[in-house]
């Protein structure tokens, strides 16, 4: 029987550390009393991004904070939350999140779900392709080239539907994934908001081998995603969004994310109310 | 066994033998050769793209442990609660009774047949449209659902295959000893099959550690794959440097797992020798085993 | 409840045959490349037994998601590899076939080499005997005994290798698990029924395998 016994405990053993190590980890759970918070994209470089000295940049992220400001939150009350596309309505009905602000562009169907604070950008689908090609001027070059977009995304939907049914569209995963076949070759075009193209353009490994096409293929109003009826918060954060545009701030933030690119952004598009 | 499959080589085999390796190594190199030089092409080996991992620290303190340990976590929350229900399921696929031994059976069979990948989509929306858990735990709660309910099934048959393994004196004596059916089986089978089924359940937690990384595409669980995203976003689109040491480090660990299964068989084999009880040399541990290695 | 499958909106039984086919084709291509893996790490070249050591120790440690995607930017987006196909789809469909047969194929090589194993020494002895090479012992003596000892652990790599082609979602291979997300985004309040459907349909796919070579496996056994 010994013998029998010392395999068993090796492996409870090496269950123990396994959970000793998860259980080390913890967790710390949403909004507690005197802390907001607010949903972002954590992979959107421009927009919504996650850093690796673990803190947040981008267009979307300084909007939020000032946003939050206005609301009475400084920057270290707020809790940062990853917002992926699918989730962001889910979150904002489960309350797991004050606003969402994450590249979230206003349409019929999410309106019946949740309620937007803004617009506070206006963007418009666009391409992006590598610096030395110039044989895409118009939407209908498209049905003769490789595009990639994000699985599932409005933008590969709207190309296979409306701009170019004919192109050969492939959807990956991510837009890094595509990044790396619009660099080896293997795709002419990555096709999605303008905004987040230029987030990548910008970025300094990329500087000088991507440009963007130009082309208005869509319009694209980003709001702030607020719960369903909650009027009083999104009167709240529309005039926290007047008051960003009227003293410069959003001028300053959309030069500082989108002017590497040479982006030539729309200007600040009007409150809704 | 494979020294039994051919002639100690002689002059003209080991001629022979070299020849191959020549070849075989020329063959092996070449593509070697062909995949760097096509990668070197694209840019894919600059070292802009590949130094993040050795000379920044924050991409192993920012995304890759955490998201290790997250997957750590996973895993072995799943084995820990996938352990004692897989028991039950095995026992109860034993039992004398009919009523018992057949919805049990129907239960395990339904969930092996089904994907991982779908039990767990199917958690996710199951807890977004009837539960309360937080957002922050969903995920997670899915990730180990589907992993439990899949994994449980599996180590049922495991249990059940180790069980039945065992020579059959093992329970006629205990019933002639006046023991009752439960002490038969948790005094006298179940302690003689843990060991039977040991390295087989070490290694269905290779199967599950990597079968977290489902989650990360899908249901947005933070584990170690899904981290991807954020490490190409932030360091220009390294896409192919960031999945191979992505891939390194889950190699490496179950690596760690195998290993320490190996080492269990190895200590097991020796402990049979001199234990009084005998397993069949066919039926057993090969059995189990590849039953569970199949489960990926 | 089940009215969404009266819709037309869904082509639930194409993204079925997408995923049978990626199980069929996978299902052969994984069969020899597994025997050739098995054959490398029994055979008498060091170095061949090496590669074939690390290799399924390498890849079976690896989430299959990492290969599968690995294949589409590794081999397609950086190497352009696109095994003779135009289109995104039928590249993606094809690179997840090859991601699923450099998988699967390591389980077929531990199932295989488990069931060389219960080949009696005897045999191989018997067969060189005789004078026979080690490709013809390998071949005409201990394999086809092998395999008739591998059936049940083949049938369980079949099955699991059927349900892991819903990982080929990854790279857009329309199968069975992309349009069950769909469903389940758009038809949230027939949750239960969209998992019955697609939990029929894999248990349409697995069970009869399981039971047939189930059989199989008790009518080929090697009596000894």
């Amino acid at each position: 029987m010994k013998l029998r016994r010392t395999p068993a405990a090796a492996a409870a053993a090496v269950v123990l550390a396994l959970t000793a190590t998860a259980c080390g980890s913890g967790s710390d759970s949403g909004s507690n009393g005197d802390k907001i918070t607010v949903g972002i994209k954590f992979d959107q470089p421009g927009l919504g991004l996650k850093t690796p000295d673990g803190t947040y940049a981008g267009f979307d992220v300084d909007v939020a904070k000032y946003v939050a400001k206005e609301l009475g939150f400084a920057e270290d009350k707020i809790n940062w939350k990853q917002a992926p596309s699918a989730e962001r309505e889910n979150l904002i009905k489960n309350g797991d999140v004050k606003f969402v602000v994450a590249s979230y562009s206003i349409n019929e169907k999410r309106l019946k779900e949740v309620d937007f604070a803004g617009p506070y950008f206006v963007t418009h689908q666009d391409l992006l392709v590598r610096a030395d090609d110039s044989s895409i001027t118009k939407v209908e070059d498209l049905n003769s080239k490789k595009l990639c977009s994000v699985s599932g995304s409005t933008s590969a939907q709207n190309v296979k539907e409306k701009l170019a049914p004919k192109a050969d569209l492939q959807q990956l995963g991510g837009y890094s994934e595509c990044l790396t076949g619009l660099e080896n070759k293997r795709v002419d075009a990555l096709t999605t908001d303008a905004s987040i193209l230029a987030g990548y353009a910008s970025q300094k490994e990329h500087q000088g081998k991507f440009k963007l096409a130009g082309l208005s293929m869509s319009d694209e109003n980003y709001g702030i995603g607020v719960k369903k009826g909650d009027s009083e918060l999104k009167g709240k954060i529309n005039k926290a969004l007047e008051k960003m545009v009227s003293d410069g701030t959003w001028d300053k933030l959309v030069k500082q994310h989108f002017g590497p690119s040479g982006y030539k952004n729309d200007p600040a598009p009007k409150i809704a109310g | 066994m494979s020294s039994v499959l051919y002639d100690t080589p002689g002059p003209r085999a080991r001629r022979r033998n070299v020849l191959f390796t020549i070849v075989f190594l020329a063959v092996l190199a070449l593509v070697a050769w062909w995949v760097l030089a096509a990668l070197n092409d694209k840019n894919q080996l600059a070292a802009d793209k590949w130094s993040p991992f050795v000379t920044d620290s924050r991409v192993w303190t920012t995304y890759l442990l955490p998201g290790l340990t997250e997957t750590l976590k996973a895993a072995a929350l799943s084995i820990l609660i996938a352990l004692p229900l897989g028991a039950l399921l095995g026992i109860g696929r034993l039992s004398d009774h009919r009523w018992v031994r057949v919805p049990v059976g129907a239960v395990v069979e339904f969930f092996r047949a089904i994907p991982v990948l779908l039990l767990m989509m199917f958690a996710a929306a199951l807890y977004r449209e009837f539960t309360t858990v937080s957002s922050d735990f969903r995920p997670l709660y899915a990730v180990v659902t589907g992993l439990v309910l899949y994994n449980a099934s599996v180590i049922a048959e495991v249990v059940k295959a180790g069980v039945l393994s065992l020579p059959r004196g093992q329970g006629d004596a205990a019933e002639a000893l006046g023991m009752r059916k439960g002490q038969t089986m948790t005094y006298i089978l179940l302690p003689q099959a843990v060991t039977v089924m040991l390295p087989a359940l070490v290694s269905q937690l290779v199967v599950i550690v990597k079968d977290t990384a489902l989650g990360g595409a899908l249901l947005g669980y933070a584990e170690l794959l899904s981290q991807n995203r954020q490490i190409t976003a932030n360091y220009g689109a390294n896409t192919i440097a960031t999945f191979t040491v992505i891939a390194l480090i889950y190699i490496i660990i179950n690596a760690i797992v195998t290993h320490l299964a190996g080492r269990l068989e190895r200590r097991l084999r020796r402990g049979r020798k001199s234990a009084a009880v005998a397993i069949p040399a066919q039926g057993g541990p090969t059995d189990v085993k590849s039953d569970a290695v199949s489960g990926a | 409840m089940f009215d969404f499958l009266d819709s037309g909106q869904y082509d639930l039984l194409g993204a079925f045959w997408v995923t049978a086919k990626l199980a069929l084709y996978s299902a052969i291509g994984s069969l020899i490349w597994g025997t050739a893996l098995a054959a490398m790490r029994v055979s008498p070249v060091p170095l061949m037994r090496g590669f074939g050591t690390t290799y399924v120790n390498l890849v079976r440690n690896t989430p299959l998601t990492v290969v599968i995607v690995a294949c589409s930017f590794g081999l397609d987006q950086t190497l352009n590899i696109t095994l003779g196909a135009d289109r995104s789809e039928d590249i993606g469909f094809r690179l997840a076939i090859l991601g699923l047969i450099a998988y699967t194929g390591t389980f077929v090589c531990e199932a295989l080499r488990s069931g060389i194993n219960t080949v009696p020494p005897g045999q191989a002895e018997a067969a060189r005997a005789l004078g026979l090479n080690f490709i013809q012992v390998l071949t005409l003596v201990v394999l086809p005994q092998a395999f008739r000892a591998a059936v049940t652990p083949l049938a369980n790599v079949l099955i699991a290798l059927t349900k892991n082609t819903t990982v080929a979602a990854a790279i857009g291979a329309a199968e069975a698990a992309v349009l069950m997300k769909e469903m389940i985004e758009n038809e949230a309040d027939a949750l239960f029924a969209v998992f019955a459907v697609f939990a029929f349909g894999f248990i349409v796919l697995t069970l009869p395998t399981g039971l047939f070579l189930g059989w199989a496996a008790k009518r080929l056994a090697v009596k000894r």
